[in-house]
């Protein structure tokens, strides 16, 4: 499979549009909503800012909710490529195997009993709940007769989604105050977010997303089975535990400050396949893109379904998700 | 020469060892094939060769030198390895998989060079899959799959190949067909092959060297037609037979007695 871009030519400028695409979907982003904007609005609250209502909505909600979106959606998109080259497995993903749940369940433990509040303390805990998340399944997934196979990795990822997810439901259940302030964030949401939460994690997705953009070589090596990625000279330990640290930062760093957005990561890496084949060099960057676009799609869909209440955007992409996610099983990749 | 010695070499995935204290030298140029009854240890100690797994005691030394203490890299370039079954990622073209046999070659600075594009050219055409370049690999028939495996190990450039059991689930044509293109790298391009093989006929045809691996070591190794007779088989099989001279090769044949319809009894040639 080539994927329907054919060349190098024709995926550079696919690339090219997908950036321009994911500029223009952001300035939609920043216009539309429940109180309606202009662009020429959004361009005055930053070039002649008159305190109304409709700028201090721009700078204070749009924007951020904007730029938070896509960097989520970037760093989702590029989890879930990692995920599924690392686990050789179609339907890894931070969400499907309980990544995104650890982060969560570290941090609204970290609410409800120590007191946390900093987006740069969420960010830690974030990190340290995917690490115990991501080490759990793998063990797991590892522990028996036959060690790690997808299968098994599956099922123990699954198992560490189900049960941080109810150790938080079981925690919020006893505990109303801590309720009221996480479950917005844990229903997954770009609202409400500062930019200063945005500017204290987005250093580490950075780094993130660079250093995968560098791996994206070896990750078509190891795509061809860990024994002949070993006879082609690769450090596979190294680039194991290289990638398996970016899922961690990229995850725990969404989850810290969107909370837990569920099926980017799964499905983004299949569209992105589908655009260009079968080579990590031009899926991650595609994937990126994708995942930041498909993010504030979700997003502005969020503030238009229950008008004038806004969904959170984990809502609206499981909606589009499911659809897929039956798409992926039915075209029988499981029967390998 | 040896381009492969294993000395003190001990394999174990437990406590139990599956191959103890095994002091083995694998000819230069040659064909070698490691026979053996299943879980003997032959895959494992072929893959121990290609550090695919790590001894639990004494060293492989490739073209003498520690292959443990070398850059992973650097013994890639010298010796490659198709494990058993290897399965690409759906949809992944020929092309795209005898390009990764460049790997070891490339790095961030070093892109793709003109001897890249030449190493995979005369990798697919020696595997006759130019016409194939730009199919997918999981839908190729079962023995051009193989081949496009082993031509991604050819693209690697090594002077050594190992291969664990290539002929597995191919039929009749296939088998002999991957064996004639094996045979033709070792006769043209002087390449060692190193492989595991389950049909003892096949391996006296196209060994030079044969190694049967029984109770955690060498049972006898050397020239199928020095090694090769019915005790061997009884010993390293635990199975009756005969072993004769092929009628048309003349390499040995090895016929297993087991139940079956008699049609006639004939007097079998022997080795003398």
């Amino acid at each position: 499979m080539n994927g329907i871009l054919y060349g190098n030519k024709l995926k550079t400028a696919g690339l090219i549009v997908g950036i321009l695409i994911a500029l223009i979907i952001m300035v939609l982003s920043v216009v539309l909503g429940y109180t309606n904007t202009s662009l020429k609005q959004a361009i005055e609250a930053y070039t002649a800012f008159n305190g109304s209502n409709e700028h201090l909505i721009i700078q204070l909600s749009r924007v951020p909710r904007s730029l938070v979106g896509m960097a989520v959606g970037i760093s989702l998109g590029i989890a879930g490529v990692l995920m599924q080259a690392l686990t050789r497995n179609p339907i890894a993903s931070p969400d499907i195997f309980g990544v995104n749940a650890g982060a969560g369940f570290f941090i609204v433990f970290g609410v409800t009993f120590l007191g946390v509040s900093s987006i740069q303390q969420f960010m830690w805990i974030g990190f340290l709940g995917a690490a115990v998340a991501a080490g759990l399944a793998y063990a797991l997934g590892s522990a028996g007769q036959g060690g790690l196979t997808p299968v098994k990795l599956t099922l123990a990822g699954a198992v560490m989604a189900a049960l941080f997810a109810s150790l938080t439901q079981g925690m919020l259940v006893t505990n109303e105050k801590a309720l009221d302030e996480v479950l917005f964030w844990l229903a997954g949401s770009v609202e409400g977010r500062k930019l200063s939460m945005l500017v204290a994690v987005l250093p580490a997705l950075v780094i993130a997303w660079v250093i995968s953009l560098l791996l994206s070589r070896q990750l078509n090596a190891f795509a061809l089975g860990e024994d002949v990625a070993i006879s082609l000279g690769q450090k596979t330990v190294v680039f194991k535990l290289a990638a398996a640290l970016m899922v961690i930062i990229l995850a725990g760093g969404s989850v810290a400050i969107a909370g837990p957005i569920s099926f980017i990561g799964i499905v983004v890496p299949h569209f992105a396949r589908y655009l260009v084949g079968n080579d990590h060099r031009w899926i991650v960057p595609y994937s990126a893109i994708i995942g930041g676009i498909m993010l504030v799609v979700a997003d502005i869909g969020a503030r238009y379904i229950i008008m004038p209440e806004e969904a959170p955007v984990g809502v609206v992409t499981a909606l589009i998700g499911t659809p897929f996610f039956i798409y992926i099983v039915r075209k029988g990749i499981f029967q390998k | 020469m040896a381009v492969i010695t294993t000395s003190n070499l001990t394999l174990a995935y437990g406590k139990e060892p599956i191959i103890d204290e095994l002091n083995l030298q694998i000819p230069k140029g040659k064909i070698t094939v490691l026979i053996g009854s299943n879980g003997c240890g032959k895959s494992t100690l072929l893959r121990s060769m290609a550090r695919l797994l790590n001894p639990k005691g004494g060293h492989v030394l490739l073209n003498g030198k520690d292959v443990a203490k070398r850059s992973t890299k650097q013994v890639a370039k010298e010796l490659a390895i198709l494990p058993q079954g290897p399965i690409a990622p759906e949809g992944l073209t020929v092309l795209q998989l005898v390009k990764q046999g460049r790997f070891p070659y490339q790095s961030w600075l070093q892109q793709w060079s003109r001897e890249d594009e030449e190493a995979v050219m005369n990798a697919l055409d020696a595997t006759n899959l130019l016409p194939f370049m730009e199919t997918p690999v999981d839908s190729l028939s079962g023995g051009q799959r193989q081949r496009a495996w082993i031509a991604m190990t050819l693209a690697q450039g090594t002077e050594t190949i190992l291969l664990d059991e290539p002929t597995t689930y191919l039929d009749m044509t296939h088998q002999i067909e991957i064996l004639d293109l094996l045979f033709e790298l070792n006769e043209k391009e002087k390449r060692t092959i190193v492989m595991v093989l389950h049909d003892l006929n096949l391996a006296c045809r196209y060994a030079h060297h044969i190694v049967a691996i029984q109770d955690k070591t060498v049972y006898a190794q050397g020239a199928p037609e020095e090694i090769m007779n019915e005790q061997l088989v009884e010993d390293v099989f635990q199975m009756a037979s005969s072993v004769i001279p092929d009628p048309v090769f003349g390499t040995p044949m090895c016929i297993p007695y087991g139940k079956g319809r008699v049609v006639r009894h004939v007097n079998t040639p022997q080795y003398a």
